[in-house]
């Protein structure tokens, strides 16, 4: 077994220790596999949340799938599958636009898990919702548009 | 303490269809309640980790913004019927669980 992942696996559960790290600014966020990436959580653009995770000028890919409903009802429940077709993904963010808070949560992957992953998220208005896709050193980037009939983020 | 979670593990080839269902409120901080009028204060899983036979395979962080009661699918290549799937969040209170399912 690889000691180092053991390591890093054990530094999630005592998150309080990362978080403490982020905050001093010895690790950055998104760059650490387990360090919670809370100011890109906590931004409240796109644009901010985009640098807070370190992505700088994502390129557009055809090989990303988004698959979302073209018009949710409920913005509470919106179910949301992105595949990446993209060899060597490691990493899946998925963002809704006019989120309060875009970064809506963020996947990565070790072992053999596939590209790929399905949830359920909340759409305040009607939107793009964009999936960043890590492969290597790069990133890609695709978006689909969601039509919110009730929006999901206020009450 | 937190309800328990599900955990559904089927083999599709050879590939592991793995689908998690948690049971948290996932409030974001931003929603007033209808009676008083105040913030709900915000309570949401924060990160999710998962592993098959103890090592890790997916790493997820989440913020608010995804719904009440999480789910998550995922697929992991390579895995094959009777492996041990563990899945873990801890959420931004510091609360957290835990639970556990072998791939059929």
């Amino acid at each position: 077994m690889n000691s180092l992942r053991r390591n890093v696996l054990k530094g999630a559960a005592g998150a309080g220790t990362v978080a403490v790290a982020v905050a001093a600014g010895l690790l950055k966020p998104g760059q650490a596999f387990a360090a919670y990436p809370r100011s890109a959580y906590e931004a409240r653009s796109l644009a901010d949340a985009m640098k807070n995770m370190g992505v700088a000028s994502p390129v557009d890919s055809k090989d990303i799938v988004i698959k979302a409903p073209d018009i949710a009802e409920n913005g509470a429940v919106v179910p949301v599958e992105v595949t990446s077709g993209i060899a060597g993904t490691t990493a899946i963010a998925i963002l809704a636009e006019k989120n309060n808070t875009p970064l809506v949560c963020d996947f990565s992957f070790k072992g053999g898990a596939q590209g790929f992953v399905s949830t359920r998220i909340k759409m305040g208005a009607t939107s793009l919702v964009r999936a960043l896709v890590t492969a290597g050193d790069k990133t890609y980037v695709a978006a689909k548009e969601v039509k919110v009939t009730i929006g999901g983020c206020g009450g | 303490m937190a309800e328990p979670m599900r955990i559904r593990a089927t083999m599709q080839g050879d590939v592991a269809d793995i689908k998690v269902l948690m049971n948290h409120p996932m409030e974001t901080g931003q929603r007033k309640d209808a009676k008083t009028g105040q913030l709900v204060p915000a309570h949401y899983i924060t990160t999710v980790t998962a592993t098959l036979n103890g090592a890790p395979v997916l790493e997820a962080g989440m913020g608010g913004g995804v719904s009440r009661n999480p789910y998550l699918g995922f697929k992991v290549k390579g895995a094959k019927a009777g492996d041990k799937v563990a899945v873990n969040w801890v959420d931004n209170t510091g609360d957290k669980n835990a639970a556990e399912a072998t791939v059929g």
